[in-house]
């Protein structure tokens, strides 16, 4: 395929143009910035009934995208000058409405941007709106955003475009919906169990979750604070280096567990070669819950990385199971306390009738917040409650560090780990959302780098039952990301999958 | 160890939560459900193991970062106040509170 | 935590009715940091509503904590400051409550290992030496202020405290009587301010004590006890306990048992008062904070902060008792403020006489400077001219009631504009001029220079015996008083410059 930068180029090719090309074409000035945004602006309102944008302001993304051309004109680019990215509504903008697709912030105004946001606007970036997501990050599914995207009166699912019976996952499922649709060549989203690798997947998008602390949390509407990290997704493996390199910083003043790492170039290992690149393949990963689809779909995968030069090798993780009650003792705990704040009394929504003091708060809680979050906000008070912190939290929290220990053990053989980003591919709309646990039990295979707080990429690699896209999970050790990239960089120039496009889009 | 709905009516209270009759049952069917699965967590020999805070204190110590005693953040309150639900002479007012 | 058993002591507590009283405290002390603990907005006291709130005060969704330097470096100069155990690696909890004045829903606080452990206090009750164990004192943040009068029927939230720095000291139940509760708090309230962590101003809230209060028969276990909050004045921590003892003894003798409470004082009546809105026994759900890692301290930066610690008030005051012979009350009262501690020294060194300098300061110009409402930084004289005022009255230039007049004029003449202290005092070599000739020109200005001259001494006395014969018979038949008004007609006569001791020595030799 003839590289888009060597001819004239058309308009309407602009969104199928991987974010890489595209920011190239930028710099190059084959196209404008503002041209850009406009062109996705109206991709956006082309495809409103997906249900992906919470919010959009044209005025704002216009402004920024003429401040971009300026810029470009003068020869004082960033590396993502006048490229268009929308972000997870999770993330704290002072320009959009941030509602954490919870009614709980229903129109709320953030007087400043997330320390992700000014990263990358500062590379140029140029943001089109905010994405939906599942309610304060929790769900697989993106079935539990309370809040009406636009375009809508309500509510909706947000639909897989491969195949819209099906869920795109979550929480970062707009994001990943935005991307394979083609209505932004790169996203931002965020992962506490899953939440960019697992909608990446069942989307046919590439997404990567990098080491816990690498990018900063603050402005991002806290879940749970051990496990957060924000991340990119788009096209390629190419594509989320560059915007991961812009995301990625130390950030001392504002966030303590941000780590006291200088920002790196996450491309800088992207064309070296993958010979002798050693696989882990943890066995727990492949074992009879894996459906035969996906079975296959990551078994081709691992053939082709043969091809490449690399070699699996057979490791385990043996607690792997255990991460499941781990994690739904932790985040939910974790999450409990960081939705306290969600009173009524400083910002968000507040009750309209209510008797005294008590009354608001329980009855403000009650009709902010949903289902689901509701779940978990009992399940995180009663696990730290008088009497049961001992055997659930703490006990949690110890066999975190052993399931930690296991990885550093497989590591001791192997480069990256290989497995499914899930047991299956996407399911339909509402066939999992009566039954909570089952969700849960789908997010075997990525809680686990999230809890040892590992880098996690998912890398298009097939197709399973319903057309519907299977990722393949990579997970890196402790600031491997460079070479996580470089992994699937490799592989995506040897194969096709991340360039194919549902129809309609 | 099954949750009973005295338990749900406690955690509920605790957590600021209006939960109506069905919802509460639901809620108790559903948490009950969830920590079937946690049980084995429970049984799991964890002598002498930390417990693990920061995810990357796993492989290096992870301290508290100090910043200088420096005052940087001006009068923002119109901004911050942007989002209130209700203020008075720039305080936020909440229904009487007794102490 | 406080010990569950309480040791035996050998002091003779007073009973009341009976009953052995059993206090502890925990004090809230705010740390002097220009801004909070968690965020850059400013501490400084006064400001509009919500005006020093930033984002991370009001816990707008995304905004996290980030720690202050200067918030740990107090902690730690506190447990100097009472010999603890600074901790090398201590950790941050949630502490998970709702509150309209509780931004986050929950109080970043120190749980399970709190920064500083152990450490005592020592003071004197009623002359004798007493020493309050302390349990521990953690970091914690302030809460913001709820404003009940300005809107009928609602309240009025003003974060603009919300993240200030607290240090919470916490006692063993050592206490035995309620002037001992406030001997130990005032004490207290000395070494924080003497070392510079906190201002002390309790009418702004710097220093709030909760007291908690139990009675017993003596040799049973301990009562169960009620916790009287935010005590902010010593006068009213007095009164509060004395009411709260007075009332669990009348609750007992009744037959009904004390339930564990939470009770205010109400200043106005004299009475405390259980809180109506009192969670059953709250349940915190106190967790390590996942958002702030483990504080470490290390030894070299606890080295490094006690090295540039200055002396603390007891070691000044016993060095005031073996250098400068002082008694013991002068060196308490003197060590009341480590600036009234350097202005004696100043006074002391450059006079070489330290109780003359003692006297003078706890007496006279510790009453103009009530009088007047200010501190000893502001004081009009300084030390140097204090000390010349002391030398000049003991080598007889001036009388001692004369000196009285010159002290009032100096004061007068000075600048009280000016803060004049430093610390430690740098001393002025005794016998240095600096301050002299302005005590001397005030002493010529009221020409009050003492009469030393024997002969011109001689001629009034002369003058005086000569005119008053009638005393000086009643004297020579043995009335003492008829002397004491010859000496006051010699006084009169000389216009106040006669040395009275001299007079006394002449008059009697001539009325031999």
């Amino acid at each position: 395929m003839t590289k888009a930068t060597d001819r004239a180029l058309s308009i309407t090719e602009l969104h199928d143009l991987e974010l890489v090309a595209l920011a190239a074409c930028l710099r190059e000035r084959k196209v404008s910035a503002i041209e850009t945004a406009r062109h996705f602006l109206a991709r956006a309102h082309q495809h409103e009934t997906l249900g992906v944008y919470l919010d959009r302001n044209e005025t704002v993304t216009l402004a920024q995208a003429s401040a971009a051309d300026q810029r470009l004109a003068r020869g004082s680019a960033g590396t993502l000058e006048g490229v268009p990215i929308a972000h997870k509504d999770i993330f704290a903008t002072k320009d959009f409405v941030t509602t954490a697709g919870s009614q709980m912030l229903h129109g709320y105004r953030s007087p400043f941007d997330a320390t992700v946001v000014a990263r990358l606007a500062a590379q140029g970036a140029v943001t089109l709106g905010k994405l939906n997501c599942d309610e304060f990050a929790m769900g697989s599914a993106n079935e539990n955003s309370a809040v009406a995207p636009l375009g809508h009166t309500r509510p909706v699912p947000v639909p897989n475009p491969w195949n819209m019976a099906h869920i795109p996952g979550g929480s970062s499922g707009a994001s990943a919906v935005a991307v394979a649709a083609r209505l932004a060549p790169g996203t931002t989203g965020t992962d506490t169990g899953g939440s960019i690798r697992q909608p990446a997947s069942f989307c046919g998008v590439t997404g990567i979750k990098p080491t816990y602390g690498r990018a900063s949390r603050y402005g991002m509407v806290a879940f749970a604070s051990s496990l957060d990290q924000a991340g990119p997704m788009a096209r390629t493996a190419g594509d989320c280096a560059l915007l991961l390199s812009a995301m990625c910083g130390p950030d001392p003043d504002r966030d303590s567990t941000s780590l006291d790492m200088e920002p790196e170039d996450f491309s800088r290992l992207l064309e070296q070669p993958l010979a002798g690149l050693r696989i882990g393949v943890p066995r727990e990963f492949f074992g009879a819950g894996v459906s035969t689809d996906v079975a296959r779909a990551v078994d081709a995968a691992l053939a082709q990385f043969e091809q490449l030069g690399a070699r699996r090798v057979p490791v385990s993780l043996p607690r792997t199971e255990l991460a499941i009650p781990v994690y739904y003792i932790i985040a939910p705990a974790e999450a409990s306390s960081n939705l306290s704040r969600f009173d009524g009394v400083k910002f968000g929504h507040r009750a309209a009738q209510f008797g005294g003091l008590a009354d608001m708060y329980r009855k403000t809680r009650a009709e902010g917040f949903g289902d689901e979050v509701k779940r978990r906000i009992m399940i995180g008070t009663y696990v730290l409650s008088h009497g049961y912190y001992d055997a659930y939290y703490l006990q949690a929290q110890k066999i975190r560090r052993m399931l930690a220990d296991d990885f550093q053990q497989a590591f001791r053989q192997c480069d990256v780990i290989a497995g499914p980003v899930a047991p299956t591919v996407a399911w339909k709309i509402g066939e999992k959302s009566a039954d909570p646990v089952a969700n849960y039990l789908a997010d075997i295979f990525t809680l686990p780098a999230s809890l040892a707080g590992l880098p996690g990429m998912s890398v298009p690699v097939g197709f399973g039952e319903g057309g519907l896209p299977v990722g393949l999970q990579l997970i890196g050790n402790y600031f491997q990301e460079a070479q996580l990239l470089q992994t699937a960089h490799q592989f995506q120039l040897a194969t096709d999958y991340h360039r194919l496009k549902p129809q309609g889009f | 160890m099954p949750l009973s709905s005295s338990d749900i009516s406690r955690i509920a209270a605790l957590a600021r939560l209006e939960l109506g009759a069905i919802e509460s049952e639901r809620m108790l069917t559903q948490l009950n459900g969830f920590f079937d699965i946690v049980e084995k967590m429970r049984a799991v020999n964890t002598t002498g193991v930390e417990p693990l805070a920061h995810p990357v204190a796993s492989i290096r110590d992870i301290a508290l970062r100090l910043r200088e005693d420096v005052v940087s953040e001006p009068d923002d309150r119109a901004a911050n106040q942007r989002s209130a639900p209700a203020t008075g002479n720039g305080l936020f007012l909440v229904p009487r509170v007794i102490e | 935590m406080a010990s569950e058993t309480v040791p035996t002591t050998p002091r003779a507590a007073a009973l009341v009715r009976g009953y052995e009283v059993v206090i502890g405290f925990e004090t809230h002390t705010q740390l002097s940091t220009h801004s909070k603990i968690f965020s850059r907005a400013s501490t400084a006291f006064g400001a509009e509503p919500n005006t020093q709130a930033c984002a991370v005060d009001l816990a707008l969704p995304g905004t996290l904590p980030v720690m202050n330097r200067g918030a740990v470096e107090r902690a730690i100069q506190f447990g100097l400051a009472i010999g603890a155990h600074i901790a090398p690696r201590s950790v941050f909890a949630r502490k998970n409550y709702f509150y309209p004045d509780l931004p986050k829903g929950y109080q970043i606080s120190q749980f399970e290992i709190p920064v500083v452990q152990g450490g005592q206090v020592e003071f004197f009750l009623e002359g004798e030496k007493r020493s309050v164990r302390l349990v521990r004192a953690h970091l914690e943040e302030d809460a913001g202020k709820s404003l009940h009068e300005e809107f009928a029927g609602q309240t009025g939230i003003d974060l603009n405290r919300a993240g200030t720095p607290l240090l919470e000291i916490v006692t063993e139940p050592d206490m035995r009587s309620s002037a001992e509760a406030v001997a130990y708090a005032r004490e207290l309230h000395k070494i924080v301010t003497w070392i510079g962590i906190c201002d002390g101003n309790m009418q702004e809230g710097s220093f709030r004590c909760d007291a908690n209060v139990s009675v017993r028969k003596p040799g049973a276990p301990l009562g169960t006890r009620r916790e009287i909050k935010n005590l902010n004045s010593f006068k009213f921590m007095q009164q509060a306990i004395d009411y709260e003892v007075r009332w669990q003894i009348g609750q007992i003798e009744d037959g009904n048992t004390i339930g564990q409470a939470t009770v205010l004082f109400n200043p106005d009546t004299g009475e405390t008062r259980a809180m109506r809105t009192k969670e059953d026994a709250a349940d915190y759900r106190y967790f390590p904070d996942p958002d702030l890692p483990p504080l470490v301290i290390a030894a070299a930066w606890v080295a490094e902060i006690a090295s540039g610690m200055s002396e603390l008030p007891r070691v000044t005051a016993q060095r005031f008792v073996d250098d400068y012979g002082l008694p013991e009350y002068d060196a308490n009262a003197l060590t009341h403020s480590k600036a009234l501690a350097a202005y004696f020294e100043g006074a002391a060194l450059a006079s070489d006489l330290p109780k003359l300098v003692s006297n003078w300061i706890m007496g006279e110009l510790s009453r103009r400077l009530n009088q007047e409402g200010l501190d000893i930084a502001r004081c009009p004289i300084n030390s140097v001219q204090l000390a010349w005022l002391v030398r000049l009255i003991a080598d007889g230039t001036v009388s001692n009631s004369a000196a009285k007049s010159v002290f009032h004029t100096l004061w007068l003449k000075g600048n009280s504009a000016v803060a004049n202290i430093t610390w430690p005092m740098v001393p002025v070599a005794a016998g240095g001029h600096s301050g002299r000739s302005e005590v001397e020109a005030v002493i010529d200005e009221l020409g009050l220079r003492q009469m030393n001259d024997s002969s011109a001494l001689g001629k009034v006395i002369e003058e005086v015996l000569a005119a008053n014969p009638k005393s000086v018979d009643e004297f020579r038949q043995g009335k003492e008083k008829a002397f004491n008004a010859l000496v006051g007609q010699v006084m009169k006569a000389s216009r106040g410059k006669a040395n009275p001791q001299q007079v006394n020595e002449e008059l009697r030799s001539r009325l031999r």
